[in-house]
């Protein structure tokens, strides 16, 4: 096994998604299943190749900043529409305490 | 009117000619696609008032002697992850079934300004995760050609709409081949411009070094027409280029004498069923119009999936990071703690494709991974991108299938995930290198399901790209 059920629910947590036992087990499987194909990658020398951190194509080294200019803004209200929950203009969210 | 069997062109011609108002198509494209709708699912929700009052700003124009635009009264499908001011955008999402977007997409601003009538939003695998449409939390979409079948995915809802005849063109969203894949699958033609060609300023994002929005058209024209209209620089992209935006129509003028082209070996050597002999066939078609085949290498194709699968869930795990419980509409009730909300709201909304990757990608990206797994892709990712590169030295265009096989059966794949990745083989590449490609039809096998063949070309030259599929359309395809 590429990944152990410890491992799983380790990735979970950090992804912040709960799973049932039954998710867990089944990605476990597939996981390992991806990862032993990802695995191929190792048969390639890499050493200098760059990595392709940008889709490059040619163009100045400014070109993509936009003008300094103020924009309208979304405005309070259309921003929070989609809250769950909201109330004196902020969106709402359960009490914060340590995990 | 024949809303099914309109083109761009034929649309202007009327409205030019006052055989009829913008207004009434609108209301005849609407009844039409919401009648014809529960035989394929293309579409998940409609947008009437946008519609007409999109279209009775077109007659106003007309009425005044102005010019209407390119793509005037032309009723257009937009894919449920591009998103739209005041109409609902889910990206087939249990987590945004109630989404209303406060702004519009770019494309979508540009599509409106060129007179184009937006009719709904289609179906989709949720966050464009997939290559079927199955995993769309609404429900799949059925293919026009074949209802038992997939439309491929994860555009599938787009593609449908447009090969039923339900819109004249549509937009879709492409990470791994998610425009090219379900053109074929249906049958019309379907663009991924080059990475940066086309805003993606209201696009969901997935995979964000990878993710484009192109056009699906039932002839390469409208293509080509669409992708005149939402190409160029847009301010709010910082990744959309510079790049001038040629009047692509100009190079549909069916002459593709002398044009190179390459097979990549590594694409051929183990196609032998009905699709690779459609693509031959292609093939041979292009070469009695005049172009020059060779065989070419492209010696990395068989690390694509595993650099796509790597780079693309890890962009993903970090842009779905934002569907948390407070801004986008759904939170799972009876949460103690915001981080409980988190993992509830995430665990009850997310469906398992979603889920699935987002495991995979916070994997490799997790501390100890990183190198492994993200940079090493990335160097991979450079090795296929130079493959290309050295190719177009030779040749200017490389011609390729779409998918292995064509369309499967609704439920025939859902269960193995590793092989449904598998499929994506030949589109992954080209989306990779940030290339324009294509899906042009390509004839139907004997069961008479749709084969696509794919035309990819050097970055921003999709100049080419159209006019080899234009000639290849003009001259019938194969059969």
């Amino acid at each position: 096994m590429k990944i152990s059920e410890q491992e799983v629910r380790y990735v979970a947590g950090l992804a912040n998604l709960r799973l049932s036992d039954a998710e867990v087990a089944r990605f476990q499987a597939d996981l390992d299943q991806i990862l032993s194909h990802i695995d191929k990658l190792n048969e390639l020398d890499t050493d200098k190749a760059a990595p392709m951190s940008q889709v490059l194509f040619e163009t100045g080294d400014t070109a993509t900043l936009r003008l300094d200019v103020i924009v309208p803004p979304l405005g309070n209200q259309a921003a929070l529409a989609n809250a769950p929950e909201s109330g004196a203009g902020y969106f709402k969210v359960p009490k914060v305490i340590e995990r | 009117m024949e809303i099914a069997s309109l083109t761009i062109d034929k649309i202007r011609a009327g409205l030019l000619a006052r055989s009829f108002r913008a207004e009434e198509l609108a209301a005849e494209a609407l009844g039409f696609a919401e009648e014809a709708n529960p035989k394929t699912g293309a579409y998940l929700h409609f947008s009437p008032e946008r519609a007409l009052a999109a279209a009775r700003r077109v007659d106003e124009k007309i009425a005044r002697g102005e010019d209407p635009g390119p793509l005037a009264g032309v009723p257009v499908a937009v894919k449920d992850v591009i998103v739209t001011s005041g109409i609902r955008t889910t990206c087939g999402s249990r987590l945004l079934e109630h989404y209303v977007p406060p702004y519009d997409a770019t494309a979508i601003i540009r599509l409106e300004e060129a007179g184009g009538l937006i009719l709904g939003k289609t179906n989709c695998d949720e966050f464009a995760m997939g290559s079927s449409t199955e995993n769309s939390a609404f429900g799949p979409v059925r293919n026009p050609v074949a209802p038992d079948r997939v439309p491929g995915g994860s555009s599938g809802g787009s593609a449908a709409a447009v090969a039923q005849g339900t819109a004249v063109v549509a937009l879709g969203s492409d990470t791994g081949g998610s425009i090219r894949q379900p053109a074929s699958f249906c049958g019309v033609s379907g663009v991924t411009p080059t990475y940066g060609r086309v805003s993606r300023y209201g696009l969901t994002a997935f995979a964000s070094s990878l993710d484009h929005i192109g056009p699906f058209a039932r002839t390469v024209k409208d293509a080509a027409r669409v992708l005149g209209v939402i190409a160029g620089r847009d301010p709010r992209d910082s990744t959309s280029a510079e790049a001038p935006v040629p009047d692509y129509t100009k190079a549909l003028d069916g002459n593709v004498r002398g044009l190179k082209l390459g097979l990549p070996r590594e694409y051929l050597k183990d196609l032998t069923s009905e699709s690779g002999s459609l693509i031959h066939r292609g093939v041979d078609v292009l070469q009695q119009l005049g172009c020059e085949v060779r065989e070419i290498g492209l010696p990395h194709t068989d690390y694509a999936i595993a650099t796509y699968y790597v780079i693309a869930t890890a962009e993903a795990s970090s842009n779905l990071a934002r569907y948390d419980g407070v801004r986008y509409t759904f939170r799972s009730a009876d949460s103690a703690t915001l981080a409980e909300m988190y993992r509830n709201t995430r665990g009850d909304g997310f469906g398992a494709e979603c889920k699935r990757r987002i495991m995979l990608g916070t994997y490799v990206l997790s501390a100890g991974y990183y190198d492994a797994y993200y940079l090493k892709a990335q160097k991979v990712r450079s090795l296929i991108a130079r493959d290309f590169s050295q190719a177009f030295a030779e040749v200017d265009a490389v011609v390729a299938p779409v998918s292995p096989f064509p369309a499967f059966r609704l439920g025939e794949k859902v269960d193995d995930p590793l092989a449904m990745y598998l499929s994506d083989i030949f589109t992954i590449t080209g989306s990779l290198a940030g290339i324009p490609c294509m899906s042009v039809p390509c004839g139907r096998t004997a069961e008479g399901l749709p084969v696509g063949m794919q035309i990819l070309t050097r970055h921003f030259d999709e100049a080419t790209m159209f006019r080899i599929a234009d000639a290849f359309e003009r001259a019938g395809g194969v059969n």
